[in-house]
């Protein structure tokens, strides 16, 4: 880039940081010139969090120099953030659940001590900022009834009303459906026109090139990359992420369904808070099949794999887990799940999958420690579940290979392989899969998509939950489609569009969808 | 990763010894202000608690103690839970082995009545950690609440049986009768003198032993067993737990079991080894110490041996210091207390300079980065 520094909105020089023995940003330089939308791209662990929290000023760079409109200025916190102009919306929403709109947005800019006066500015200002960026929001309503679009609505609204002249987003489009996000994006084009500067990120490739005028791309911490989008591709882009090629797509051959492993049969489910979850949900899985769960996350697809799994009980219906029969009445414990032939690689492995004080080998052996191959009377067969873990780190290309490595030491990729290689090593008929890649580097979904295709086309019986439409598309060879614990309907992995799909998750059937179904009944 | 390793030496040494040295600076000012110097101070505390067989004997009579209920805090704290019950649990526990003693004494040979106090403070302790721990299972009754009212309990409990049932005719003071002779667990002076090593007397009894013997074994039982593995599953990630099958009601209860069991060994060492009667307040805080001897050995059975050495030493020496410069005696609180406020409280203060320092050390005088056998490799 070419731009004077004048026409620079926000430029970074040399920003280093550290965090004890970690090097989270090594000289990180960055220009962003005045009214573009700027992408910023990196895997987990980059160190773009870090960069952001330190122009939010949630940290302290330890060198380097931070200029705002080419003047260089300290932001010291993110009251001096606010002041140089700068906003910022988080990935997980930092609003007050009972509190209206309006309330939100003037929390901790409120002048004067009577509260009315302020709120009757804010509403005016509101409106018209509404009507400027068409970012329109039931402003006195409280926001725990408010969709999580308009939520993000109200995080922009209170980045606006303090003057932001620099828009940070991150993550933004995470729980949003695909029309949300394209309603997001005109937002941001809009901002854009009116002079706003907008930094995006993301891990989403195909956001950035839709709308971003430039990225930089990240790496272990330094920048390694600055590109002008229209200059660029997805391809590119995440070879510059990765270090090396990757496929972004895997090849997949024709699903050859046998007999049905896993049968869902009118099932509810209410959680302890009385909030139901599941409501009448029926489907089937054959072996030799990835059936796709898709929907905005928080649709009941969590609990449902859950349910499935046996750590949540149902209070209708039946379920059949390969052969087992479950009621409400009677239910399997997880460990009776596993007995009957049922993997479950959870949604989420920090908080189940994986057991971050543990040593790769002990977490290698959750939910199967009982089994006698590696527990005798008193003592575990300690040596023997080392060198089992070994042998199965080496065949699933673990790095580290080493039994002994804290299991929060590993990369998110290597603790997800750890996670799918100790179920599907276990060989099991029926695989319930939740969120196969999140947190996932770019390089290793590769290798995880593959690893789960080899298991369908074994005759594994597959039942995938994801938010990420792209992965669904790629595995699934039917989908479901998941609305507020409904299933609105199933579409065949060839007929699923973004468009289609991205309709049912707001529980709109395509008339078109809705004949193939009929069709399908009669 | 950009990650670059801290070895563990600098975690499990370095930092611990640097945070107790910081408590014992402060302890210094506090002499200075009382106009003690401090240097004599910290030597008349060491000579008290290490320079003769008697002090010696004093320490590790205290160590004793201090092993077990940083056990039974280090046990619970591993399945998550805050136990601080080992007060109470204790109390109970050497109302167990009074019961044995005063029963079986002199009319069974000491060998056999031994595993059955053992087997006795275990059960009495461990009963007494039972309701709070079904309650924390099966109603969600957090454990620290329950813990502490169950110590109250003891001590009313305790108040009752000792006046009502266990205290002979005829005496003033609220205590059981004398044991007979032959339930007294063996004191260490005798056991040496009868071997012709001269020991000067005090408390230490062969308990000591025991008390080694069980830290070992809660090692094995935590880092070896399947019921350890499932309890640090829980701790750790009760989610993840619940996922991998485990049950987690049944494990916070045997959690708590295998605790109060810990705590009642107290019993063993005190009662049994010691006042050879049971005693009103006998616990006097020792549970509540083990709060602390636990969190400085970092509830892992090896360290508890050591925080429950220097705790013994701590109060051991801080009694000697109190009797030669008549401060108040509870100098010894005050101490604990510097300890509990450096390497507890404000663990964390050093551990960023001293590894930045390493770091620091390292790149100048380590491996350059070219000659590292990984990059060979």
């Amino acid at each position: 880039m070419t731009a004077q520094t004048t026409d620079l909105a926000l430029e970074l020089r040399g920003i280093d940081k550290r965090f004890g023995a970690v090097h989270a940003n090594k000289s990180i330089d960055l220009r962003v010139p005045k009214g573009t939308i700027h992408g910023i791209v990196g895997e987990n662990g980059a160190g773009k969090s870090t960069l952001m929290s330190i122009i939010y000023g949630f940290y302290e760079a330890d060198q380097g120099e931070i200029l705002i409109d080419g003047k260089p200025i300290q932001i010291k916190d993110s009251k001096s953030a606010i002041a140089a102009g700068i906003g910022m919306v988080h990935q997980h929403f930092m609003l007050i659940q009972n509190f209206t709109a309006v309330e939100n947005v003037i929390l901790g800019a409120e002048d004067g001590a009577v509260i009315n006066e302020s709120i009757g500015r804010a509403t005016k200002e509101l409106k018209h900022l509404e009507k400027e960026y068409g970012l329109n929001v039931p402003l006195h309503q409280p926001v725990e009834e408010l969709a999580v679009g308009y939520q993000q609505r109200i995080e922009i609204l209170k980045a606006l009303y303090r003057n932001a002249k620099i828009l940070i987003l991150d993550e933004p489009t995470g729980v949003l459906t695909p029309q949300e996000s394209e309603h997001l994006f005109k937002v941001l084009k809009t901002l854009k026109d009116q002079g706003t500067t907008v930094i995006l990120i993301t891990h989403k490739l195909r956001e950035i090139m839709a709308v971003t005028d430039n990225v930089s791309v990240m790496r272990r911490g330094e920048m390694v990359a600055h590109v002008k989008t229209s200059e660029t591709s997805r391809e590119d882009l995440a070879e510059l992420m990765v270090g090396r090629k990757v496929l972004l797509r895997v090849e997949k051959g024709e699903s050859n369904p046998q007999d049905v492993k896993l049968s869902v049969d009118h099932v509810s489910l209410t959680d302890d808070a009385g909030v139901q979850r599941l409501k009448d949900i029926s489907f089937q899985v054959r072996a030799g099949e990835i059936v796709g769960i898709a929907g905005v996350s928080g649709n009941g697809q969590s609990e449902l794999i859950e349910a499935l799994a046996g750590i949540r009980n149902i209070n209708e219906g039946e379920i059949n887990l390969n052969g087992q029969k479950v009621t409400a009445k009677h239910n399997l414990s997880p460990e009776q799940v596993r007995h009957a032939g049922v993997g479950h690689i959870p949604e989420d492995r920090h908080r189940m999958g994986l057991i971050n004080s543990f040593s790769a080998y002990e977490a290698f052996v959750l939910g199967y420690h009982r089994k006698p191959e590696y527990s005798g009377a008193f003592l575990v067969k300690r040596d023997h579940i080392i060198k089992d873990c070994q042998a199965k780190m080496e065949r699933w290309d673990v790095r580290p290979p080493d039994p002994f490595l804290r299991t929060a030491n590993f990369s998110g990729g290597n603790q997800q392989k750890l996670v799918i290689a100790r179920e599907i090593e276990q060989g099991p008929d029926v695989l319930l899969i939740g969120q196969p890649t999140r947190g996932v580097d770019i390089g290793a979904i590769e290798s995880i998509h593959k690893r789960i295709l080899e298991m369908r086309d074994a005759g594994k019986a597959i039942l995938l939950v994801s938010v990420e439409l792209d992965e669904i598309r790629s595995l699934a060879d039917r989908i479901l489609v998941m609305f507020d614990g409904i299933i609105v309907g199933e579409v065949p992995a060839d007929k699923a569009d973004e468009k289609t799909l991205g309709l049912m998750m707001a529980n709109i059937v395509p008339e078109e969808i809705k004949a193939l179904q009929a069709e399908g009944h009669a | 990763m950009s990650q670059e390793r801290i070895p563990v030496w600098i975690t499990v040494v370095v930092i611990p010894i640097t945070n107790v040295l910081l408590a014992a600076i402060a302890a210094g000012f506090i002499f200075w202000f009382l106009n003690i110097n401090p240097l004599d101070a910290l030597r008349a505390m060491v000579y008290g608690a290490f320079g003769s067989s008697y002090g010696w004997g004093y320490t590790l009579y205290y160590m004793t103690t201090y092993i077990f209920t940083g056990l039974a805090v280090a046990v619970a704290f591993k399945c998550g839970m805050f136990n601080i019950g080992g007060e109470g649990q204790a109390y109970i526990g050497a109302l167990g082995v009074g019961l044995v003693c005063l029963w079986l004494g002199g009319k069974v040979p000491f060998l056999v009545l031994l595993p059955i106090s053992i087997m006795a403070a275990a059960v009495f302790g461990a009963l007494w950690a039972l309701i709070p721990a079904w309650l924390q299972a099966y109603r969600g009754s957090h454990i620290v609440i329950t813990t502490i009212m169950f110590n109250f309990i003891a001590a009313s409990l305790m108040n009752y049986v000792l006046i009502n049932h266990l205290k002979p005719e005829g005496r003033m003071s609220v205590e059981s009768a004398q044991f007979h002779p032959d339930a007294w667990i063996p004191k260490v002076h005798d056991v040496l003198g009868a071997m012709g090593i001269q020991m000067g007397y005090s408390p230490l009894n062969l308990s000591i032993v025991f008390a080694l013997l069980v830290a070992f074994a809660v090692w094995v039982f935590l880092w070896r067993t399947r019921w350890g593995y499932e309890i640090r599953a829980v701790g750790s990630n009760p989610s993840a737990a619940k996922y991998g099958g485990i049950h987690l009601p049944k494990v916070i209860i045997l959690t708590m079991l295998v605790a109060g069991a810990l705590a009642g060994f107290l019993a063993l060492n005190v009662v049994q080894g010691e006042a050879h009667q049971i005693k009103l307040n006998l616990v006097n805080q020792m549970g509540f110490t083990g709060i602390a001897v636990a969190l400085m050995g970092r509830n892992h059975p090896f360290g508890i041996v050591l925080a429950a050495l220097l705790f013994g030493f701590l109060t051991q020496g801080g009694s000697e210091l109190q009797f030669e410069y008549s401060v108040d005696a509870r100098i010894v609180v005050v101490l604990q207390g510097l300890v509990i406020l450096f390497s507890g409280a404000l663990q964390y203060m050093m551990k960023h300079p001293i590894e930045k320092a390493y770091l620091r050390l390292h790149h100048r005088f380590g491996r350059k980065p070219g000659t590292d056998k990984t990059a060979e490799a």
